[in-house]
């Protein structure tokens, strides 16, 4: 029998509504079967801790006294610049963005020690942080120098925005080469000495909904140690890959972009991550309610490890150079077991999504729910699908000459 | 028979002496080495662990002390922050002793000290800074 979401806030209301984490789900679903079990449960909540990099936040920091105009000039937060193309006293900020004399690679493999997603940790952790400004000046902000502390508290808006999070299964990093490579997979050994993967699997948000039929812009989720909500689909949505029988894509496919207010969000949940070689990162804590509208959705959160697969993917030649194919297909289940087989050769494995974490956040959601403080949303607008049609472009590079300008 | 996990510590002015040659031929001691850092000018390190009879290895110590080779022991030298660690697994692959491992189907991360022979290659693994080794 088909629930609606109305049904099932009713019964959170009521503080009766069954939820299960993702990972409890599978054993339920095997004892009562899909359909006793879809009649019973409401909602399974799913998590995910990882570094996603196309993450950020906007802040309003308030006006000075005199006026400044921040737009169109320079600043930086610990030393951290920040996009100012906006009005007077917005400013973004994004977790990859690096401290102005950071040496970055130049001193090879470059440590990162600190940039935008340590910024943002700190400011949540409540710690002061040194904003420096330098404006042009205008007759109505005539101030051109700003040096002060401040902290979240004292910001008016200060929102988490991040552009593409929670990837719908991601690649496993190995290395061909001879030498050690650096890279957002983290630190692969040469020849294959080891393989890393990054999703949280049966517990992963858009792995136990995988055509997206339950989630979309409104949908309320746990972000950050707070409440968030999803906009929509995030960058590289990219639904069209090929699928198993299951309807699980076979690589990274789906993405969200996500919004929530800084100010209750918890360190725990958002933190700074260093890349040795590549740079730095914020590791997010999603986790999505995935409400048991039917025996289908049933069915898709009863997901195993087993369940779901993933490329292994060279990041020494194939992955920079853009070169398309797998050197094999490994399950989820395997990946966790510590060790996989590839091309005959058993590599170590280890993961950079935490799924102890995964299954934290999946818990805490799944506690906001029971204790009726958390109840589901109704999307406005839902992601699209694979009958959408979309595919993720590479850029069409078109060489640039002496001339007239672009055609059009 | 007895056995020690050490960290050497070189000045600067004993670098280019075998000292290794020493403990093994003079000592008749087995040396198995599990780290080394020599660089120039600075302080050379030397994880090593070193195994023969108790009266040898006393001796071995003492004529470490004398020519002014630090001897620390390894298990001072590391440390887990384990409120900075996130348990994402991504040293447990790297980690040569399995000091660092995983519990599963949990997938919880957890640090056994003992097994630790701070080899350090955890270090730059690890995004968030959840491995610290003090070198003194």
């Amino acid at each position: 029998m088909a629930k609606t979401i109305e049904e099932i806030n009713e019964k959170i209301r009521r503080g009766k509504a069954v939820v299960f984490n993702a990972e409890e789900v599978i054993k339920v679903v095997k004892s009562k079967g899909l359909k006793k079990a879809a009649t019973e449960v409401d909602v399974v909540t799913t998590g995910t801790f990882a570094p996603m990099c196309s993450s950020g936040a906007y802040f309003n920091v308030g006006h000075t006294n005199p006026r400044i105009k921040l737009g169109g000039g320079f600043v930086t937060l610990n030393g951290v610049p920040v996009y100012t193309g906006y009005a007077a006293v917005d400013i973004l900020l994004g977790a990859t963005a690096m401290q102005v004399e950071d040496p970055l690679n130049r001193i090879y493999p470059g440590k990162f020690l600190y940039g935008g997603a340590h910024v943002i940790e700190d400011l949540v952790s409540g710690r002061d942080v040194k904003l420096v400004a330098r404006a042009y000046g205008t007759d109505c902000y005539p101030r051109k120098q700003l040096e002060t502390w401040i902290r979240l508290e004292d910001m008016n808006e200060a929102v988490l925005l991040n552009l593409r999070n929670a990837y719908q299964n991601y690649n496993v990093g190995v290395n061909l080469s001879d030498h050690v490579i650096h890279t957002y997979m983290g630190v692969l050994q040469p020849r294959m000495r080891n393989a890393t993967y990054c999703s949280a699997g049966q517990l992963s948000p858009l792995l136990n909904d995988p055509f997206y039929r339950t989630l979309g812009m409104g949908t309320r989720i746990f972000l950050g140690g707070g409440i968030g909500y999803v906009l929509g689909g995030g960058t590289q949505h990219n639904p069209s890959v090929p699928r198993t029988e299951r309807g699980l894509p076979r690589m990274g496919a789906g993405t969200l972009s996500v919004r929530g207010e800084l100010k209750q969000m918890n360190p725990r949940w958002l933190r700074g991550a260093s890349m040795t070689g590549y740079g730095v990162s914020l590791a997010v804590g999603i986790g999505v309610p995935i409400p048991v509208l039917d025996e289908e959705i049933m069915h898709y959160t009863a997901v195993t490890d087993a369940d779901i697969v993933a490329q292994v993917v060279d990041y020494s030649e194939a992955y920079p150079n853009c070169v398309p194919g797998s050197l094999g297909e490994v399950s989820y289940a395997e990946l966790k077991s510590g060790s996989i087989k590839i091309q005959g050769k058993n590599v170590p494995t280890a993961s950079l999504s935490s799924y102890a974490r995964a299954r934290e956040i999946a818990d805490i959601l799944k506690r906001w729910i029971v204790e009726g403080s958390f109840f589901l949303t109704q999307p406005v607008e839902p992601i699209p699908s694979v009958e959408a049609g979309l595919r993720c472009k590479a850029l069409n590079e078109r060489p640039v000459v002496n001339g007239p300008g672009p055609s059009r | 028979m007895a056995q020690l996990k050490v960290v050497l510590q070189f000045p600067p002015n004993l670098i280019e002496q075998p000292i290794t040659y020493q403990l093994i031929k003079k000592h008749d001691l087995m040396v198995n080495i599990l780290g080394a850092r020599i660089t120039p000018k600075e302080q050379g390190r030397l994880v090593v662990e070193i195994s023969g009879k108790k009266k040898n290895l006393d001796a071995a110590l003492r004529f470490l002390k004398e020519i002014g080779v630090g001897v620390e022991p390894l298990a001072r030298d590391v440390t887990w922050h384990e409120d900075r660690c996130i348990e994402c697994t991504a040293c447990t692959s790297i980690c040569p002793t399995g000091a660092l491992s995983v519990s599963r189907p949990e997938m919880r991360v957890t640090f056994n000290h003992g097994k630790c022979i701070a080899c350090e290659l955890c270090v730059p693994v690890c995004p968030y800074k959840a491995m610290e080794i003090v070198s003194k």
